[in-house]
């Protein structure tokens, strides 16, 4: 059964998101989408999957001609998406969620759910225990539990949005045998949108890329690294060359310290970074990162233990005091944590800048317009935060910090960001750490980690180790630590 | 057990009748992702209605049911400001509370103290069930509004944790996107469970004026049970079962600050009245901190699952939010 697309238009006000594409997809055949942030692959992944109309264009199951709305009738037609946070209910458990959606009468027998649950689990090797609620599972566990939800569902065409986003190297393994097999015993289509090239060469047949709306190039695997690079971009990026700066100082130091959230509690840290060193933070969401960098910022309080900020002790004292040690964080939710919704950039840089309890305006959108200039922020002095795409709002959250900090504790600085945009925000972070500032920063993006940091710290379950030489280490070593590879060793 | 405690107890039962029902449709409508705030000026004037249409048409059970239109009607008037208007349901329940109350008084003048002979749901001691000892007496002598709360609780919480619609209906107050992926017409059921949680709401109001307390006065009787009915839907952590027996506790815990009242123990009124609330805050306080997370490590694991579903005092997520994904 191929799936065929035909000139597909999508626009959002003044942007042509799928501008006249028209693909083929064969049936069997695993697919990756590539494209910068914006370049319409997740709108037209929408399309495909109900949840959006197209404009115009049509949209073909194996030569006829199908209209659906809505995501319910695409999956009564085969096809189906697995979204990049799984669309579960976090507050059933996993039996439940497998349930609910699947046709039936009124009631529903869980002894027979709870049967082809497993059945389903046994034949990809998924562990799923029936009674668990959602929000107790991994990322990666709730993507499993939305896979075989879906094939119940009779999906013959799975899509998947940045799968490996939060996951360790051994699920990412795990999940790809598992695509790999559903490709051909089952002869399904596997549509994988991902900015992580690596990730689309160990797993695709073939490659379409999307740049402004417009489907620019095919590509049947394999390919290299560059080859794709130069697809999306139309030229290609440089390496990051490494450059060691100059250490000084320490200027952060966590002693003895005995830190807990929620879930764990770590004893006994121990940490120190110093001047113009960048630390980077692996592991997979949860595994004791958040508490590390809130405890560094001066966020959430010590159950025990020391902080100092240079040589003075912070221990208990409030953020505000971290803040004018020039310790400023960073938090990942740039919506929720670090930009208010509903203020203009005026208002935000006032806020940050203004030191006494009058604003002067003028002064205040004067020095706006020059930071929208200086960190190339797409936007206007009056427009509201959240009008801003999320690269932008990025762009913006960078232009609040001081010029000079001594240390930055950022949670996932470049978090959906498109490469282009994502080397930009480090630049500025880089600039910052040649003029002496440390950057403690935490990521998803194994890559990330490897290309930037100094010293990379692995989180699992709230044990930290460190990686013994970073220049020496890789993306595949990093992946297997951050599944806990290193709890064995020790 | 002697008489006089049994009687307590079967008037305990009575007077909670009220509270359970309308505790109940509140309890449908939050877990749906409404908040219907209305519900102390609901009750008034449900109360005053259902009174004044029996009394009026000399049939009870069109004042019941004209109590229940009305309590649908407030319930579409918010469903229609947060879902359409797209208003703050807070704002607007509050409002409503408030505009009902004074509307009952109003409206209510020519009902006030008039004679309430007959003008009770018909009492039906249920056969059999009646001579059972202790329970017979205490759940099975009543009016028939009381064996109606009963089955609502049943049938709500089978609604709720064992059928597919009910799954639904859960899952549009957790997370409204993950329902409109399966198919679920998320603001079309937001719709249907305001409108019937709200009839429950009238349903209660009548369970008061003619039922538990038949009549109707100024100031209305019921003022400040509507609070108590939405304190009891957090208390019960938006689990049927568990929102009657807070229904019922508090309206022993009322009872009892009565008792005591009329007893020789000088203890101030006002005090006794502060009971019920204090223990429900400190219930609060046991439920949603890490107390219980703490208790359930003792258990086996494999109830572990169970008994954290049953105590689980999270509010649905998507309380009092708005869902514009069917939009297009």
């Amino acid at each position: 059964m191929n799936i065929e697309l035909r000139q597909i238009h999508k626009r959002f006000g003044s942007v042509h998101a799928n501008n006249d594409i028209s693909v083929t997809f064969a049936a069997g055949r695993i697919v990756g989408i590539l494209g910068e942030n914006g370049a319409g692959k997740s709108t037209l992944m929408k399309i495909l999957s109900g949840y959006q109309p197209a404009d115009s264009g049509e949209i073909l199951i194996g030569g006829q001609r199908v209209d659906y709305s809505g995501p319910q009738a695409a999956i009564a037609h085969g096809i189906g998406m697995l979204q990049q946070d799984p669309l579960d209910v976090g507050a059933f458990s996993v039996l439940e969620n497998f349930t609910y959606g699947q046709p039936g009468g009124l009631t529903f027998n869980r002894r027979d759910a709870e049967w082809r649950l497993n059945q389903l689990c046994q034949r990809f090797g998924f562990d799923l225990p029936a009674n668990t609620p959602v929000e107790m599972l991994s990322i990666a566990q709730r993507q499993q539990l939305e896979i075989v939800r879906l094939l119940a569902l009779g999906v013959r065409v799975l899509i998947l949005d940045e799968p490996t986003t939060g996951i360790s190297a051994d699920q990412k393994q795990q999940l790809f045998n598992v695509l790999r097999a559903l490709a051909q015993e089952m002869q399904a289509i596997i549509l994988l949108v991902s900015h992580k090239l690596e990730d689309v060469i160990a797993l695709c047949d073939e490659v379409i890329v999307l740049r402004a709306g417009q489907l620019v190039g095919a590509q049947q695997m394999p390919a290299t690294t560059s080859e794709l690079v130069s697809l999306m971009f139309g030229g290609q990026l440089p390496p990051q060359a490494r450059i060691q700066s100059h250490l000084g100082d320490v200027v952060l130091r966590l002693e003895n310290a005995h830190l807990s959230d929620r879930r764990l509690a770590m004893r006994d840290v121990n940490f120190q970074v110093r001047a113009g060193e960048v630390v980077g933070l692996a592991g997979l969401d949860g595994s004791g990162q958040r508490p590390f960098m809130r405890a560094c910022a001066g966020l959430d309080k010590l159950l025990s233990g020391r902080v100092m900020v240079k040589d003075e002790a912070m221990t208990g004292r409030p953020y505000r005091d971290f803040l004018a040690h020039k310790v400023v964080f960073g938090a990942a939710g740039r919506l929720e944590e670090g930009l208010i919704a509903g203020l203009t950039l005026t208002d935000h840089i006032a806020l940050a800048t203004t030191p006494g309890w009058a604003v002067d305006w003028a002064e205040a959108e004067r020095y706006t317009n020059a930071r929208i200039e200086q960190y190339h922020v797409r936007g206007r002095a009056t427009d509201n935060i959240e009008q801003l795409s999320g690269g932008n709002q990025q762009r913006v959250l960078m232009a609040l910090l001081p010029e000079d900090p001594v240390a930055l504790v950022l949670e996932q600085p470049t978090r959906g960001l498109d490469v282009e945009s994502a080397r930009w925000i480090w630049q500025q972070l880089l600039a910052r750490r040649d003029k002496g500032s440390a950057i403690i920063f935490s990521s998803a993006e194994l890559e990330e980690l490897v290309t930037y940091s100094d010293r990379i710290l692995v989180f699992y379950a709230g044990q930290i180790y460190e990686v013994p030489d970073v220049t020496r280490t890789s993306v595949d070593e990093l992946g297997h630590l951050i599944g806990g590879a290193f709890m064995q060793a020790t | 057990m002697d008489d006089a405690l049994l009687n307590i107890l079967r008037t305990l039962v009575l007077s909670a009748t009220p509270l359970v029902i309308a505790a109940l449709g509140e309890t449908i409508t939050e877990r749906a992702g409404v908040i219907n705030l209305s519900l102390d000026g609901s009750l008034s004037l449900t109360a005053m209605v259902a009174f004044g249409v029996a009394f009026a048409t000399g049939n009870i059970l069109v004042g019941i049911l004209a109590a229940m239109l009305v309590g649908a009607v407030i319930a579409l008037i918010i469903a229609v400001a947060s879902i359409e208007l797209r208003l703050d349901q807070v704002a607007v329940g509050f409002v409503l509370t408030l505009l009902a109350a004074d509307m009952s008084q109003f409206w209510g003048v020519p009902y006030a103290g008039k004679p309430t002979a007959g003008m009770t749901a018909a009492y039906l001691p249920l056969p059999l069930l009646k001579d059972l000892p202790i329970v017979g007496r205490v759940f099975f002598d009543h009016n028939i509004l009381v064996y109606v709360s009963y089955a609502l609780v049943f049938g709500i919480w089978f609604w709720l944790f064992s059928t597919r619609p009910g799954l639904a209906h859960r899952a549009i107050g957790e997370r409204p996107a993950a329902a409109f992926a399966r198919g679920t017409p998320v603001n079309r059921l937001r719709y249907i469970y305001t409108i019937v949680g709200g009839s429950l709401v009238g349903l209660a109001g009548a369970s008061y004026s003619v039922g538990v307390n038949p009549g109707w006065a100024t100031p209305p009787p019921m003022q400040g049970d509507g609070w108590i009915a939405l304190a009891i839907v957090i208390f019960g952590g938006w689990h049927p079962f568990r929102v009657v027996l807070g229904a019922y506790l508090f309206a022993g815990l009322r009872a009892l600050a009565g008792a005591i009242q009329s007893s020789d123990i000088a203890v101030p009124v006002t005090l006794l009245n502060t009971i019920p609330w204090l223990l429900m805050i400190f219930t609060l306080l046991l439920v949603s901190g890490g107390v219980i997370e703490r208790l359930l490590r003792i258990l086996p694991r494999g109830m572990q699952n169970r008994a954290r579903n049953f105590l689980r005092s999270d509010p649905p997520v998507a309380l009092g939010t708005r869902f514009d994904g069917e939009q297009r």
